[in-house]
């Protein structure tokens, strides 16, 4: 991982935010003047209720939506007038649902995050090799290399996927929701693989993640949105409380320090305990 | 892990790049021996359809007259019909693949050919019209088909969208587009003199019965063209493969490049139909078979052109020689091919719950 790539100026050192941003699809508003500075060098992560925007915030900070106003800032510049190529090398983006091609390979789907790389002068070279073996190596699957994607298991998929992002050589690393479809286990084993990332390489890690005590247990920054705006913001302990937890999911919760971490740890109550508890006392 | 199992050769254990080369080149390996047994596959082809046939040629013949030679009877023959008739089949068939792989790889979808949605069926639906109802002589056909293949494309784009284009629309809307101007050919034919019938029969099965040296500019010409264009836009085509977001996330610039695709894929389906007719399911077939012979490695698109230019010329030589007396069109043949192709497409893409 040593050899740096030599577009990139300044590794570990790019940073992410968005000015008095609005986002929308259609006629429908779903981001609205939000601001945010995203910590370099930190796991951040953004939760909050189904379409509540969080998707939308993060395919914004990705230039895959141009803002209705405001402006998302790389490297404290405009990223909608850089060229989409040159924000590649910098920004990675782990999307949704991406499309395996019937077939394909390990290494050849890996391969493709070496895209922004390359050029018209510039085909293969010794170096996307070097980047792609990294890339497996670092994700645990050098010994699927030769396989076909759509035999893995989706455990496994998605450390394809990961392993793809990470060829792409970025320090800036953008996931929505990495940890869908996948059992417990293998939810713990991604989000194990981007705090390596992080602490042992330097990346800027921004993901969109469902689980709230995951998200707790793994964010350095935390981003509870709600109805296209940031309700709170902060460490873990400042933004999972109670009173949050109600106001941005309305949900009745009970929050304990999680026995392994200490970080908070959600425990709903729900209207059938309530209703319990109530006829005890 | 195994690798502890087994003696370490004197070199020592292969390094992760070493395995991501080898990985690679394997992949790459198929695809390469694909490509060259198709196109060595596509010379046999050619070469039978220029020696055998109602009137034999031996082969030293047909080299000295493709040398230039003059032989009594023969170089007619080799000269002025064969050889005319395997270019039309070779550009028409490597078009019509290209196009349908392009098409099927960019909508992600493999009913998304040009002659399931109506893309051919604008062209054969403009030469009918034209030359039943308008008179139009059928020998300027082709440029009228042309012109109703991209009238057909833009109908399809404009209706299909919404902000963007999505793949299932294209493919609802083409299929649709496709059944309308199928009813506006047969309206023509039907209130159509007997005589314009038969020269308008061309633009409905797919012949290249009038296939002649005059009309092999219209089709290599707008090849030579498309086809570099093609080649600057197939890096973006790898990304798009993946979704779109995940092509703008690699940094390709996503609706120009999809428009460009689409009016490369367009033009080329446009100017074989024109050269050939619609010659039913080369563009649906091509892709999913050098996708299959290739095990997925990259877009395929060389093998699919290959395998739509092998197609073309062994349907045209079956059709004329395999039934007889009966001297079937090419697109008769490739229809009977394809049909059960596309059962099979149909049946396999259910069973793996990919219907999209």
């Amino acid at each position: 991982m040593a050899d740096i790539e030599p577009q990139d100026p300044a590794p570990g050192h790019h940073t992410l935010a968005a000015s008095g941003l609005s986002l929308g699809y259609d006629n429908r508003l779903v981001v609205d003047d939000l601001t945010v500075t995203i910590p370099t060098g930190k796991i951040t992560v953004i939760v909050g209720a189904n379409a509540c925007g969080k998707s939308t915030l993060l395919r914004g900070l990705a230039r895959l939506l141009s803002p209705r106003s405001g402006v998302v800032l790389l490297d404290g510049a405009d990223i909608a007038r850089r060229a989409t190529k040159d924000v590649a090398r910098v920004l990675g983006l782990l999307p949704q649902s991406p499309v395996a091609p019937d077939g394909i390979t390990v290494t050849d789907l890996v391969g493709r995050g070496r895209y922004p790389h390359q050029g018209w002068f510039r085909q293969w070279t010794p170096q996307d090799d070097a980047a792609v073996a990294d890339a497996l190596d670092v994700t645990g699957i050098l010994d699927l290399a030769d396989r076909p994607v759509d035999e893995l298991s989706g455990g496994q998929r998605q450390r394809v996927w990961i392993a793809m992002a990470l060829a792409q050589r970025t320090d800036l690393l953008l996931l929505d929701e990495p940890t869908t479809f996948l059992d417990v286990t293998h939810q713990v084993e991604v989000l194990d693989l981007l705090a390596d990332l992080n602490v042992d390489h330097g990346r800027t890690v921004v993901m969109v993640l469902h689980d709230l005590n995951l998200a707790a247990r793994y964010a350095d920054h935390l981003v509870a949105m709600k109805d296209g705006r940031i309700v709170a913001e902060g460490d873990a302990e400042s933004v999972v409380t109670a009173e949050i937890v109600r106001d941005v999911f309305g949900l009745h919760a009970q929050v304990v320090p999680d026995p392994v971490s200490g970080t908070p740890l959600v425990v709903p109550i729900g209207r059938h305990l309530r209703r319990r508890i109530q006829t005890l006392v | 892990m195994t690798a502890v199992l087994t003696p370490a050769p004197a070199s020592g254990p292969p390094t992760p790049v070493d395995r991501v080369r080898a990985a690679r080149r394997g992949s790459r390996r198929r695809a390469a021996v694909v490509s060259w047994v198709l196109a060595a596959l596509a010379v046999v082809l050619t070469v039978v359809t220029l020696t055998l046939g109602s009137f034999d040629v031996s082969l030293p013949d047909v080299v000295r007259i493709l040398g230039g030679a003059e032989i009594q009877g023969a170089t007619f023959v080799v000269w002025d019909l064969r050889l005319p008739r395997a270019l039309t089949a070779i550009g028409a068939g490597a078009a019509f693949g290209l196009s349908g792989a392009i098409f099927q790889t960019l909508v992600r979808n493999p009913l998304a050919s040009p002659d399931i949605i109506g893309i051919t069926a604008g062209a054969s639906a403009a030469a009918v019209v034209a030359i039943t109802q308008l008179g139009l002589n059928p020998g300027l056909a082709a440029p009228v088909a042309f012109a109703g293949a991209l009238g057909a494309a833009a109908l399809i784009y404009v209706l299909a969208w919404r902000g963007a284009v999505s793949g299932y629309r294209l493919v609802l809307v083409g299929i649709g587009v496709g059944a309308v101007l199928n009813a506006v050919t047969s309206y023509s034919l039907t209130r159509a003199e007997v005589t314009d019938v038969s020269e308008a029969l061309v633009w409905i099965t797919g012949s290249l019965n009038s296939a002649t040296w005059s009309g092999l500019p219209g089709l290599w010409v707008p090849l030579g063209v498309l086809v570099p264009a093609l080649v600057v836009l197939t890096r973006s085509l790898g990304g798009l493969q993946l979704g779109d977001d995940a092509a703008a996330g690699l940094g390709v610039r996503v609706e120009p490049a999809k428009v460009g695709l689409i009016v490369v894929a367009v033009g080329l389906a446009a100017i074989a139909t024109a050269a050939a007719g619609p010659v039913a399911f080369v563009a649906f077939v091509s892709g999913p078979i050098a996708r299959r012979l290739t095990g997925g490695h990259g877009l395929a698109l060389v093998p699919s052109a290959l395998v739509g230019a092998c197609v073309v010329l062994a349907a045209d030589y079956a059709g004329a020689y395999a039934f007889g007396d009966t001297r079937l069109p090419v697109g008769v043949v490739t229809g009977i091919l394809g049909a059960p192709v596309l059962l099979w497409l149909l049946a396999r893409a259910n069973r793996i719950g990919k219907g999209g």
